[in-house]
């Protein structure tokens, strides 16, 4: 077990008890089984995994802390720095970018003025390039903070989308 | 606030309820987004498969001898006899077994999974849970790609409605039959599609491959016999009991028994997901998506999700879509994602995506694969931005054939294939781009 953080800690009740929900599914001596939700819950609350957050998470479930850093830098829809608000990632792999994926990835980058990678100097955006989101059929598509999916987004939407955003972020 | 709430999000998802299927058995009767509910699957002869065995007592074995002869090969895309599959677990040991869903759908160009579980989310579980019955496992688990988030939060609540109807849980339907089933997401990586990779990722792992063998069916979920199918494999299973074994394989074509979906996406007027008997022929799969987007000619489609060979539009206007024809006209049917490339795209681009895509999910365990697929991307995008030399044409037919392979997983064959099937087909456009460092095709 680390240490108790001097800082209070991260890990809110309700994310104790719907951790503790995720871990009702497996063997009790699986509790690892449940650490990529644990810090997916976390994760929500939270924004990103800091080293505080994986600590936490290791003493909860009882594992090394680099084992569940190891998770958190292995599997891509985790945040290991800190990022803005709002993560649009968008499909660019063949089937989207053949229908028109790679140019809604364009157009937020000339709207939001910034490149892949990066975060709009408010702190609201960061535009990431996604690999497969597995639903080309909705092409465009983008994932906004992990879990909305936006499907068939042409320029309008994506419009639509960025002023929605920017009014729920203020 | 759920994502469904959203005023953006309110446009209609057509993928599947375009009316467009042939003989559907995994889609039949979908007529709304609204339609998932245990009460809606129940209407569509839902759960009476699981019926028929626990209350006419229909035994483990028949139900295997029932898969056996309906040809059913798994549909994540190794096409693997799914009746054979499930034999190989030994029924007689003692421990604890598992048996798991492989709902992690990343390959690009494949979506049909998701529409299976937002859409009849009940169809995967009394698949599964006949599955358990059969093989004699009381845990179950369904690994849901992580980025389709609201999909897995509608599994969890498909199981609930089961559970609370007695499908599910301690003595299902007052037999001496349980079988718990358990939703768990991914959180992206492609690998985790890779059985092994998907057991180390439920472990609370990275995802990386195991060595085989052993294979899960001996050592799998916590070292325990495992046996793991795809989704719409097991979404074909009540159907098979319903009507029988031959009744399926007549619908398909001898050794390709039952429907397959297909996903469409690219170049196509209506992208989607089409479920049509196996044996169907390509060109008719393509005027069910609409035909070539802005009527223009057909260049080459990949006929089985990213990491199969592409074909020209000549061989696969002359092929039909089952495991067989397709493999003769020289690809694989993989996970059925149909990518369509009109004649404006560029093979060298394309390429290019694609290796992109597997130098990103390469999960760098094994060397030939991690410093390969890199390798291979760089000369590709190099071909690409008109650097390339006619040296790097056969060096990369030479990388291709040195991963390939050479790896624990076939992640490695999946970024080589395209590779070599690309330079096969399209070498002159690669070379024009060496030539005039330009390309070939005006996009």
């Amino acid at each position: 077990m680390s240490a108790v953080p001097e800082t209070p800690p991260l890990l809110s009740d309700a994310a104790r008890s719907r951790i503790e929900r995720e871990l009702a599914k497996y063997p009790p001596e699986q509790r690892q089984s449940a650490v990529m939700s644990a810090l997916a819950i976390v994760q929500d609350e939270t924004g990103w995994i800091s080293p505080q957050v994986i600590d936490e998470v290791a003493a909860y479930l009882g594992m090394p802390p680099i084992a569940v850093y190891e998770v958190a830098s292995f599997y891509t829809l985790f945040n290991t720095k800190p990022i803005g608000r709002y993560r649009l990632s968008v499909c660019t792999n063949l089937p989207c970018a053949l229908h028109d994926g790679a140019k809604a990835g364009e157009y937020l980058k000339e709207r939001l003025g910034i490149d892949y990678g990066q975060t709009t100097p408010d702190g609201l955006f960061t535009l990431m390039e996604s690999e497969c989101l597995g639903s080309c059929g909705d092409a465009p598509v983008l994932l906004v903070n992990n879990k909305r999916m936006c499907s068939f987004m042409d320029n309008a939407r994506l419009d639509a989308l960025i002023a929605e955003l920017k009014e729920a972020g203020r | 606030m759920s994502a469904q709430d959203l005023a953006i999000d309110a446009k209609v998802q057509e993928t599947c309820f375009h009316g467009r299927h042939i003989q559907p058995q995994i889609y039949a009767g979908l007529v709304s987004p609204d339609g998932w509910h245990l009460k809606d699957y129940e209407q569509r002869e839902g759960y009476q498969a699981l019926r028929r065995i626990l209350s006419e007592k229909i035994t483990p074995e028949q139900v295997i001898a029932e898969m056996k002869s309906s040809g059913l090969r798994g549909r994540g895309g190794a096409g693997f006899p799914t009746g054979l599959k499930w034999s190989f677990m030994p029924r007689q040991f003692p421990g604890q077994k598992y048996l798991v869903c492989n709902s992690d759908e990343g390959e690009p160009g494949t979506f049909k999974d998701r529409d299976i579980l937002r859409y009849n989310p009940h169809i995967v579980i009394e698949g599964m849970t006949i599955a358990a019955y059969a093989m004699g496992i009381p845990v179950g688990y369904n690994y849901i790609h992580g980025e389709i988030w609201s999909t897995y939060e509608r599994f969890e609540q498909a199981i609930e409605e089961a559970r609370a109807a007695g499908y599910l849980g301690r003595n299902i339907l007052g037999s001496d039959f349980s079988f718990e089933l358990h939703a768990h997401h991914g959180f992206g990586a492609y690998i985790c599609g890779e059985e092994t990779a998907l057991l180390e990722s439920i472990e609370g792992k990275k995802g990386q491959p195991r060595f085989k063998p052993p294979f899960p069916a001996s050592f799998g979920l916590y070292g325990k016999p495992t046996t793991i199918n795809n989704t719409e494999t097991f979404a074909a299973v009540p159907w098979i009991i319903r009507n029988g074994g031959p009744k399926y394989l007549e619908v398909g074509r001898p050794n390709n028994g039952g429907t397959k979906i297909f996903s469409m996406s690219g170049d196509v007027e209506r992208p989607g997901n089409y479920e049509v008997p196996l044996g169907t022929p390509f060109a008719k799969l393509l005027e069910l998506a609409g035909g070539v987007r802005y009527g223009r000619k057909l260049k080459m489609v990949i006929p089985g999700g990213s990491s199969m060979p592409v074909l020209p539009a000549d061989i696969m206007m002359a092929t039909d879509m089952d495991y067989d024809s397709i493999v003769k006209a020289g690809s694989m049917l993989g996970s059925g994602a149909v990518i369509v490339m009109d004649e404006t795209r560029c093979a060298v681009r394309s390429l290019r995506n694609l290796s992109h895509f597997y130098f990103e999910e390469s999960c760098g365990q094994c060397t030939p694969c991690r410093e390969g697929t890199g390798w291979l991307w760089r000369i590709v995008n190099r071909i690409e931005t008109g650097k390339g030399t006619m040296r790097d044409l056969d060096e990369l037919d030479r990388i291709a054939y040195n991963i390939q392979g050479r790896t624990i997983c076939a992640l490695g064959d999946a970024a080589a294939m395209p590779v070599r099937a690309f330079l096969k087909h399209y070498r002159d456009e690669f070379a024009y781009h060496v030539e005039h460092k330009k390309c070939l095709v005006p996009a």
